[in-house]
């Protein structure tokens, strides 16, 4: 289950732009840097129960990712608190960390140990992994001998290969052709049946209504409403 | 707020509840050691798989140059015995402090660009940096070892306090990449003057020259003010001497070396968390 209570996340960018240290040393001498407080997030309070598959909807810029990097613990809240009942497997950045001249196989090893898995439990998982990306031999070749959606595949199979706790995803993913992205919402549907729970950011209403129970809308870093996915999808088409 | 009977412990985050920044980011780092691993594999063989020479130009690079120096300064420096293993001692050291914090501040930057979308602990691209380095570094034993059997030196048994010597020099280099990097992540001109300064600082410390060109009046500042004079010592002595190090050059090392590591941690540790509030 996620948990967030006034979460904030204020940016403090320096009104003039600092490029170099240089810069930056000359400003801080003649005592003239001065910062613009921005808050991407504002006094955000948030509950997800354990299972439950949560949307979270609203225009560009209203914070909408930085609400999932919050979650993801990539950005520490300025203020507030975040609980997580569990490990958090975002499905946000496929093939974080892939390297041109490894193969696909050290490739899997790399990016599962960036996104936390021990070496043991990939090579557990290996062959699963290389069965669902399609790739055959391929696994053995460097990446860079790989089409883009070969790496697409392997990065969404690695990063789908264990059953999540607590499942992130910003817009509904699936790579590859046709019958590869049928596989891939056979995968994220078996996680829902499962319980995995899932906080979804999306701009397809259909998706969210179809798919969640509830939703919040966010609008310029604030929770504007939240309720039962209908009502507030409902709500956001008509502000 | 209630919570239910099964659940992974290691796995539940409250961000109020966090404890000293330091030991959160050492915690980590033990967690995602398999990462550090899988990194510095990345960097050996990503370098290695398609250069002719291979894993052979760790070694050539230092050879090379005590080639070239021995050339060049074997009559100036002829009273230095065996200087061609004086120098590759002393320039197997320094590579391995220059090349480690230079490449700390290139994995920073690389690393930030995957903090901004993963949570990683932030200590791991420093450390995979000088992770990389000891394998080079025990790479270059081998013809650092056959030099010195070459130009007529004894192999002592002395040779094996080289793992403390290495272990001190790791620390520090450790230490000095963690605090660099931190900058080097906001003002990329940090990485350039650290350029200049290795420049300048290789020559203040004795390793292409013998300790006795250096006036006395200068040594106190060229010398027992600069830590890498420790550090280079209490490499070379094992090896080059054969005896253990001094006394001065052995406390010297230990100390530069712990405070640096431990000033470097707490210092990068408190700013991690900003790292990814900087667009």
């Amino acid at each position: 289950m996620i948990w967030l209570e006034g979460v904030a996340v204020r940016y403090r960018a320096p009104e003039e732009r600092l490029g170099t240290f240089k810069e930056y040393a000359i400003r801080r001498l003649q005592r003239r840097v001065r910062y613009q407080d921005f808050f991407a997030l504002n006094d955000i309070n948030l509950q997800v129960r354990r299972g439950e598959i949560f949307g979270i909807i609203g225009r560009n810029g209203a914070g909408k990712s930085t609400l999932l990097k919050v979650i993801s613990r990539v950005l520490v809240p300025t203020r507030g608190r975040v609980y997580l009942g569990g490990q958090v497997s975002p499905l946000l950045e496929l093939g974080a960390g892939f390297h041109p001249e490894l193969t696909g196989r050290e490739n899997v090893m790399l990016n599962g140990t960036l996104l936390g898995h021990p070496l043991r439990e990939l090579e557990a998982r290996m062959a699963e992994i290389v069965e669902f990306a399609e790739l055959g031999n391929f696994i053995e070749a460097p990446l860079r001998t790989y089409s883009s959606g070969m790496a697409a595949r392997l990065g969404f199979a690695v990063a789908t290969a264990w059953q999540p706790e607590i499942l992130l995803l910003d817009e509904i993913l699936a790579v590859g052709d046709e019958a590869f992205q049928r596989k891939c919402q056979a995968r994220m549907q078996s996680f829902r049946d499962a319980g995995t729970t899932t906080l979804m950011v999306s701009h397809d209403m259909a998706a969210v209504s179809a798919l969640c129970t509830s939703a919040a809308w966010l609008a310029h870093g604030k929770i504007r409403l939240i309720g039962p996915s209908a009502k507030v999808i409902e709500d956001y088409r008509a502000g | 707020m209630k919570t239910d009977g099964v659940h992974t412990q290691s796995h539940i985050y409250d961000s109020l509840k966090r404890g000293p920044v330091a030991l959160e980011e050492l915690r980590g780092l033990l967690k995602y050691r398999d990462l550090i691993y899988q990194l510095v594999r990345r960097d050996l063989v990503s370098r290695y798989k398609r250069s002719a020479l291979g894993i052979g130009w760790t070694m050539l690079h230092p050879l090379g140059m005590m080639v070239v120096l021995s050339v060049v300064f074997s009559q100036l420096f002829r009273t230095v015995e065996g200087y061609p293993a004086y120098v590759l001692s002393g320039l197997v050291a320094w590579n391995f402090f220059s090349q480690t914090t230079s490449a700390a501040m290139t994995q920073m930057v690389w690393g930030s660009a995957l903090l901004h979308r993963i949570y990683l602990p932030r200590t791991a691209f420093v450390v995979s940096a000088i992770g990389t380095g000891l394998v080079n570094l025990i790479l270059a034993l081998v013809p650092l070892l056959l030099i010195v059997i070459l130009v007529g030196l004894p192999l002592r048994w002395t040779f094996a306090f080289l793992p403390i010597s290495i272990m001190l020099l790791a620390a520090f280099s450790l230490g000095v990449g963690l605090l660099f990097s931190a900058w080097a992540i906001y003002f990329p001109d940090v990485a350039e003057m650290f350029q200049i300064v290795l420049i300048a600082w290789l020559y203040m410390t004795p390793v292409i020259y013998p300790e006795h060109v250096i006036p006395e009046s200068y040594r106190y500042w060229f010398f027992h003010l600069n830590p890498m004079y420790y550090l280079v010592q209490v490499f070379r002595q094992p090896i080059y001497e054969g005896v253990l190090p001094s006394g001065e050059v052995l406390v010297g090392s230990l100390l530069i070396a712990f405070l640096t590591l431990a000033l470097g941690w707490i210092v990068f540790s408190s700013r991690a968390d900003e790292f990814t509030y900087r667009i």
